[in-house]
């Protein structure tokens, strides 16, 4: 076995201390007829064979494109120190820390990550921690509910559509109601979410709502009324759940500021890698009224009985080993390591460091707007962005194709995630950040307005859909040639 | 070198000075936000600490010394399966393809990461009998509620909308009815049965139109095989409910029973536990569920698909309107599952069945010398882990489960699971793993010999353990009755550091 340490002389002499003669007499009390059949996998292989295996699929990922690509997920600089200092086995090859006195490594970085992200979203509780954005949006519907003891949340259609999706999974199961609040159509606000709307469902009085949950900047890079969606939400008796981006918060008003009583969302920004979608980590806080409704551990500090200063897992009758059915949720395995991912990337970036991250991506998206406008390839809404923002591109999925073979990953062709939303036909979501480079939107720009004239000149009304076919299967060509 | 209660030291907040840090990124324009309505700007930036790289870096080194892991000796936790967590697995997840692929990048992008989750996909579903398996829960809850809600959906897929219960055995983690919960069933505990099984006449007398599912913890949380298996999951179809399997503990059977070819109608596995992947101190898992042929039409999108022609594609929105929906963002702890992957193919059949073999082997080696140092309730061979009891003791010495634990801590080990399953008095789940040497078992059943000789001639050392930590008990009363949950600066004053 490829780590096990038992020598044949070791495994004899443990059976002769059990006082059987073969493993196989241990698992007598498996029925005769229920045992397995034979496993039917290939080999072991050696560290060599294996480290070959995966270095061969790990290049056959492409991650070498200038890519635009945000909508949820975003690339950034992650100093070295991170993961230096993440690769202490002392740090990721412990358990949840139920033995406080040779835990205070953990117990004492994931106080110091609620107390950050206290910081960042000004909630006075953090729970450390939730699996993604989508799970802790989930559960801080949840929380509304649980709160208010009411049954509808209103979620708007601008918050990330997995998790409004997630959202849907778990509601479902809990028997509760989720509505969608529409998004303004036309005009200055437009892509932002509806308030007329969203006062006109909080009215009716036979379907109170527990929280209305709005994403701040919104899914399309949108920044949203989130004060007065606050205000209309309390007005009603609800909660007011804001989704959002942490790295944003360093120059974006505080969720406390607008009169949130909820924070969640996705902290992957926070030198936490890509990985094709996990492990991420959950922010969920809430203020100090509600800290028994919200799930997960919480850390607090006490002391020890000698009087040291010291921390501990606290609030745990909240928790499903020790209230079982009646617990707030069945989180039990978190995120913790990418908590700490956050934390040390925090620490190391600093304030001033974070504010700069989320300026000077601020500073490329602006001029990625100005190089696709030139392009042809406009902005789809008028409202203010920070760094992300959708454009209008005719045959965006075609574009978008043939992009990738010019070594450029034009952001999400939206309808992929979207796919009912007329509006949002045509367009791809694009977003910036530090590390974008002005020679990347300079190739982005420059194969763009490349594509969308030869669209003009090859694309009739009605031959769209060919055009798509024939350039999948360009595509599959060429990525078999590589 | 520094001892290790010296270790204890200021938090960030507290060695944050005006000016410290940065040098990790350039400045950027200076009228960049200006475009941006000055009340969507925050006012004030955030007070997060400033620290300089040396002291950031040996911040955090110091606390890492102040936590017990895997890496630094034994991990006994009952329930937890701390085996050796590879370091190549480490090395894997952090190869540039798979760590910097972003999760929606186009599927002609993302061939390698793809294949490797179809095919952890094929290899769970070897290794339980299932017919397929879904990767995207993220811990083995979720992957119980992914579970749960699919039961849920077949129940009301065939118009069945009776069924509002799901059984759970009384010795079952704290998981599965709060799970159940979640799903919006109600829980019917089950009490065991005298040897610590489930209770077969229990069951059968509880299952009804009503039942939805039972969830059962196979072999048990006591560690022991449930041998009525068969005839259990036999009454469960006959009431037209569904057999959940809770997988946590895999890792004792491996080769030897597949749940799925028994009857079970879906599992979880628990990666984090089964194929080695780090626990991270709470954390990143993930909780693959496996599924027969009645689930199959319900598992959360998107799932992994091979194409004809080979390529490996995710599903798209809408494509199967059976599924309960997504459960999770994108495709689910992708980076978990490379390490995942990494401990398959290093192991292979043969090595699999090994793991399964030598973990039984070292827990029922390790129950045969705990036998006559402490009570072990449940004679028969167990299979990865195994309960033991100090109720005897308590009754002799009046040391109680929680001082064994915290003396073990002096000796060097990390303690036990302890009071669980809650069906033992005074439990301590021992889970020794393949992983650990003949000399490492001999030396934690010698602690606990040498510690029970103490309980008997000087309890109050027991009852003052652990002494050689960085900190010793804590006052769990006051943190939860006055909960201080974040930094502020006038913690410092209150509760100053240790330093």
């Amino acid at each position: 076995m490829a780590y096990g340490p038992h020598t044949p002389e070791d495994r004899a002499a443990m059976l002769e201390a059990i006082g059987v003669s073969s493993v196989d007499e241990l698992f007598a009390d498996i029925p005769a007829d229920l045992r397995a059949s034979d496993l039917q996998l290939p080999p072991p292989e050696s560290e060599v064979e294996l480290t070959r295996r995966l270095r061969d699929m790990a290049g056959r990922n492409r991650v070498d494109l200038a890519s635009f690509l945000g909508a949820g997920a975003y690339r950034h600089f992650v100093p070295a120190v991170v993961d230096e200092l993440l690769l202490r086995g002392e740090f990721y090859t412990a358990y949840t820390p139920y033995q406080p006195e040779i835990s205070q490594g953990t117990l004492q970085t994931i106080y110091e990550y609620q107390s950050m992200m206290a910081e960042l979203t000004g909630m006075e509780v953090i729970s450390a921690s939730h699996y993604d954005g989508a799970s802790a949006t989930a559960e801080a519907a949840l929380m509304t509910c649980r709160a208010t003891r009411r049954e509808r949340v209103l979620v708007s259609h601008a918050v990330h559509p997995h998790y409004c999706q997630t959202l849907g999974t778990y509601f479902v199961g809990a028997n509760l109601v989720a509505d969608e609040i529409p998004l303004v159509a036309e005009g200055p606000a437009a892509g932002t979410t509806d308030l007329a709307a969203l006062e006109r469902m909080l009215a009716d009085v036979d379907r109170p709502v527990a929280g209305v949950v709005m994403a701040n900047p919104n899914f399309l890079g949108l920044l949203e009324p989130m004060a007065e969606a606050g205000s209309l939400a309390h007005a009603a008796g609800a909660l007011f759940v804001a989704v959002v981006e942490p790295v944003s918060l360093a120059v974006l008003a505080s969720p406390a500021f607008y009169g949130a009583d909820i924070a969640c969302g996705e902290g992957q920004p926070l030198g936490i890698p890509l990985a094709y979608g996990g492990p991420y980590l959950g922010i969920l806080g809430c203020r100090e009224s509600l800290v028994r409704q919200i799930p997960g551990r919480l850390v607090g500090m006490t002391t020890d009985i000698d009087g040291k200063r010291a921390f501990v897992m606290t609030l745990r009758a909240r928790e499903q080993d020790i209230r079982r059915e009646k617990a707030a949720s069945n989180i039990c395995t978190n995120q913790a390591l990418c908590a700490l991912a956050a934390s040390i990337y925090l620490a190391a970036i600093g304030p001033h460091g974070l504010r700069d991250v989320a300026t000077l991506g601020a500073a490329r998206a602006a001029e990625l707007e100005n190089a696709l406008a030139e392009a042809g390839a406009p902005r789809l809404h008028p409202g203010p962005y920070l760094n992300e923002f959708a454009v209008r591109v005719p045959h965006a999925r075609a574009v978008h194709r043939k992009l990738l073979s010019r070594g450029v990953l034009a952001g999400l062709v939206i309808a992929e995630v979207i796919p009912d939303d007329p509006s949002l036909a045509d367009a791809l979501l694009v977003c910036a950040t530090e590390v974008t480079t002005a020679y990347e939107i300079g190739e982005f720009a420059w194969a763009l307005r490349d594509e969308i004239e030869r669209g003009r000149q090859l694309i009739l009304p009605g031959m769209a859909d060919s055009h798509v076919a024939d350039s999948q299967s360009a595509e599959r060509t060429e990525g078999g040639a590589r | 070198m520094t001892a290790a209660g010296d270790r204890l030291g200021p938090t960030l907040f507290e060695r944050s000075r005006p000016g410290r840090g940065g040098g990790k990124v350039p400045h950027p324009p200076k009228d960049t936000l200006s475009r941006i309505p000055s009340d969507q700007l925050r006012a004030e930036g955030p007070n997060l600490p400033e620290v300089a790289e040396p002291e950031l870096t040996r911040h955090f080194v110091n606390l890492s010394q102040l936590n017990y892991a895997v890496d630094s000796g034994f991990y006994p936790l009952g329930s937890c399966t701390m085996k050796w967590n590879p370091k190549v697995n480490e090395w894997a997840a952090r190869l540039t393809g798979f760590a910097s692929l972003h999760p929606f990048a186009p599927d002609e992008l993302a061939q390698g990461t793809l294949q490797l989750l179809w095919e952890v996909e094929q290899w769970l579903a070897e290794i339980a009998g299932m017919r397929a398996v879904t990767l995207q829960p993220s811990a083995g809850a979720q992957g119980e509620l992914t579970g749960i809600l699919m039961v849920r959906a077949y129940h009301r897929s065939r118009g069945d909308l009776a069924r509002t219960e799901v059984l759970v055995p009384d010795s079952a983690h704290g998981t599965n009815p709060a799970t159940a919960s979640m799903a919006g069933f109600a829980t019917v505990s089950i009490p065991s049965a005298p040897d610590g099984g489930v209770d077969l006449d229990a069951f059968r007398a509880a299952l009804s139109p009503k039942t939805a599912a039972v969830m059962i913890t196979n072999p048990s949380t006591l560690g022991l095989f449930e041998s009525r298996i068969g005839e259990l999951l036999a009454a469960v179809h006959a009431a037209g409910a569904l057999a959940y399997m809770d997988g946590a503990n895999l890792n004792a059977i491996m080769g030897r029973f597949k749940p799925g070819e028994a009857g079970f109608d879906v599992m979880h596995f628990n990666v984090h536990k089964t194929f080695s992947t780090p626990h991270g101190g709470g954390g990143p898992g993930a909780g693959p569920v496996g599924v027969g042929e009645k689930l199959l039409p319900f598992l959360p999108v998107p799932r992994v698909l091979r194409e004809p022609d080979g390529l490996f594609r995710l599903e798209r929105p809408g494509e199967r309107t059976a599924s309960i929906g997504r459960v999770r963002s994108f495709a689910g702890n992708t980076g978990v599952l490379v390490r995942a992957y990494a401990y398959l193919r290093a192991h292979g059949a043969s090595g699999l069945r090994e793991v399964s073999d030598d973990a039984v082997l070292a827990a029922n080696y390790m129950k045969s010398q705990v036998t006559g140092v402490l009570d072990v309730p449940f004679s028969r061979h167990c299979m990865h882990e195994f309960v033991a009891s100090s109720a005897t003791l308590k009754a002799q010495t009046g040391i109680r489960t929680l001082d064994v634990a915290k003396r073990l801590i002096d000796y060097g080990f990390h303690p036990p699971t302890i009071y669980f399953p809650l069906t033992v008095e005074e439990a301590l789940l021992i889970e020794p793993t393949e992983t650990e040497a003949l000399e490492t078992l001999d030396a934690f059943v010698q602690a606990l010999r040498s510690i029970v000789d103490e309980a008997h001639s000087d309890p109050d050392l027991l009852h003052s353990a652990p002494h050689s930590s960085p900190v010793r008990r804590l006052d769990e009363a006051t943190a939860a009755r006055q909960p201080n949950l974040r930094w502020r600066p006038m913690t410092g004053r209150q509760m100053p550091c240790p330093d």
